[in-house]
């Protein structure tokens, strides 16, 4: 299986956003974008072209935005809301909490430009809280896709789902190693390489590194379980489980804090459910920098070595 | 349709109950609930098409928007006493296991809420919204949003003030409750709010002024409001209202923006308001 796992071509999360969001449009006449002036940014602009009437831009006023999406959506609209996942998340969480989450309202908040990848533009718009952030919301629905192909389904998806949703993606061009055709099953693991020595489960950018790691690990003769979390909450417990009962250690990879991220919702399933030994690949309590996205990752512990370590340490400890 | 003088004696009513709900709850806002009765009254009872079989989406409907949520007692008795819930369901108001949450909620499903506000600053962009929502179905009912004057301090407030009037948003009606006062004093002691009339007008609105404790006056700036709606400007009303109104007591001071009447004070303030449409009952304890 690892061997399938090719990389076809680089493009970003945010185009397959795009990409998703105009089909989307094309599949359901209720969608509705809004933007706060980061229009080519987020690369809403075929969505745009074709349905003019639907877009609303609302410049850079990101509570008002959130707010007109909960009006939007209490009219039957299933809006998609657009900025950068700082602006989309730390800066608009009361608006979130209050008028989209504890509303029960059917906005998709669609975050681009998330974690260290973000690159030379620095820490101030490089989030890396915003899972925990919003994983911590009642109701609200966790995703973080992998790479064009995902993030293109995954926005798809989101409109035939009823609830809140927060949807994370990138600005780097990456790897595409997803199949086009795959269809996108909100809070089911995707278990990508079958393995028997650890499992390895990785959400977003980090689940390429993952994919590298195994396979130089594979030539030391290490079986490396794959498994994408692409769906943060809700968690996929049972595919998690499944896994390291048959491994018997994890590790966790994701471009987020430590504290509150896909690694500590692991961490709990496995702490509650079947203690095992638990490596995390994942921003160690610090603020990014400026620099180039690939700079960053290797930095701040990011980096395919970074995931190999992990995964030695976490055989080591079984 | 009320006339005048019933929508006056629905008004008494819903003092009552404003004044019973916080009296029984031993919490609540009595003062900027007593304020806007006028206003909420008529609203529900004289301009507002609206069905309280209650659906979500509101299609074909006026829809209000509460973004002061705090002033839920006469929120609450304006919709029950219009058929929303039954009226008995007054008596849970702050009450665990109630619909009737502290601030307005969709949560538990009480039949009128579309939006939670409370958080303050956010209901006049999810009514922005809203209208947007009507525009793009052709939907030619209009959306009311009743803000806080102290709310104004918010700054999300000015950034729908500013999207409302460049996106032509003209079936909405907004209006703020001028009270003057907030939890800490008045507003001018607090952070004062300038030149009100010249802001919204500055940010491109039509802005009335009525006097929401003056039924007679408040119906018939809303209707003034009505017709000025299709013109390509949202319309503010600027409503001067003193809290508390008409409980001796409690007018004159911001001291009852958030504090419940005790025993001798709720028989004092229901002896100033005429009983018309029959209290709801309390529970047997």
């Amino acid at each position: 299986m690892l061997d399938q796992l090719i990389a076809t071509e680089k493009k970003a999360t945010r185009d397959g956003f795009g990409a998703g969001l105009l089909e989307a449009g094309k599949n359901n006449p209720n969608v509705v974008a809004l933007c706060a002036d980061l229009v080519g940014s987020l690369k809403m602009d075929a969505f745009i072209d074709t349905f003019p009437d639907r877009f609303i831009q609302v410049g850079i006023s990101e509570a008002n935005m959130m707010g007109l999406a909960a009006g939007l959506a209490i009219g039957g609209k299933i809006p998609y809301t657009g900025t950068f996942a700082n602006f989309s998340t730390g800066r608009v969480y009361d608006q979130i909490r209050q008028s989209i989450a504890y509303s029960d309202k059917n906005v998709k908040i669609c975050a681009s430009h998330a974690g260290l990848t973000l690159g030379e533009d620095g820490a101030t718009h490089q989030i890396l809280e915003d899972i925990g952030m919003m994983k911590m919301l009642p109701g609200m629905t966790v995703i973080n896709p992998c790479d064009y192909n995902q993030t293109k389904a995954a926005t798809i998806a989101i409109a035939e789902y009823d609830g809140p949703v927060y949807l994370r993606f990138g600005r780097p061009s990456w790897p595409v190693f997803i199949p086009e055709d795959l269809p996108f099953e909100i809070g089911k693991a995707l278990k990508l390489n079958e393995g028997t020595d650890v499992s390895v489960f990785a959400t977003g950018h980090l689940m390429w590194h993952a994919i590298e790691a195994a396979r130089e690990l594979e030539k030391e003769g290490i079986s490396v379980e794959l498994i994408n979390i692409h769906t943060i909450k809700p968690l996929d417990e049972e595919a998690i489980l499944e896994s390291v009962r048959k491994t018997g250690c994890a590790v966790t990879a994701e471009e987020h804090q430590r504290l509150g991220g896909l690694g500590s919702s692991i961490a709990e399933v496995l702490g509650m459910h079947y203690p095992t030994p638990l490596e995390m690949v994942a921003v160690n309590d610090s603020f990014g920098e400026s620099g180039t996205p690939i700079d960053l990752l290797d930095k701040y512990g990011l980096g395919v070595a970074d995931v190999k370590a992990a995964i030695y340490q976490a055989l080591k400890r079984k | 349709m009320a006339d005048i003088q019933e929508l006056r004696r629905i008004a008494s009513q819903v003092r009552r109950d404003i004044v019973r709900q916080t009296h029984y709850a031993a919490s609540g806002h009595p003062g900027g609930s007593l304020g806007c009765t006028d206003f909420m009254t008529a609203l529900y009872f004289h301009v507002l098409h609206h069905d309280p079989a209650f659906h979500m989406e509101g299609k074909g409907e006026d829809l209000f928007f509460l973004s002061n949520g705090h002033i839920s007692p006469v929120f609450y008795s304006v919709l029950a006493r219009s058929g929303y819930f039954p009226i008995e369901e007054l008596a849970t108001f702050r009450k665990l296991n109630s619909r009737l949450q502290g601030h307005p909620a969709t949560h538990e499903g009480l039949p009128g809420i579309r939006v939670a506000s409370g958080s303050l600053g956010q209901g006049l962009s999810v009514a922005c919204g809203a209208a947007l929502s009507k525009r793009l179905d052709g939907d030619d009912k209009l959306v009311y949003c009743l803000t806080g004057d102290g709310e104004l301090q918010e700054g999300q407030v000015w950034e729908a003030i500013m999207f409302a009037a460049h996106n032509r948003i003209d079936n909405l009606i907004a209006t703020v409750d001028w009270n003057g006062v907030q939890i800490d004093g008045t507003n001018d002691e607090v952070l004062s709010l300038g030149d009100l009339p010249g802001k919204w007008k500055a940010f491109g609105w039509e802005v009335l002024h009525m006097n929401g404790n003056d039924m007679a006056d408040v119906v018939e700036t809303l209707e003034k409001a009505k017709g000025m709606t299709g013109n390509g400007k949202p319309i503010v009303i600027l409503m001067k209202t003193a809290m508390g109104y008409p409980v001796d007591f409690m007018m004159g001071t911001h001291k009852w923006h958030g504090v419940a009447p005790n025993a001798a004070q709720t028989e004092n303030a229901l002896s100033q308001l005429e009983e018309t449409l029959g209290d709801y009952p309390y529970p047997a304890q």
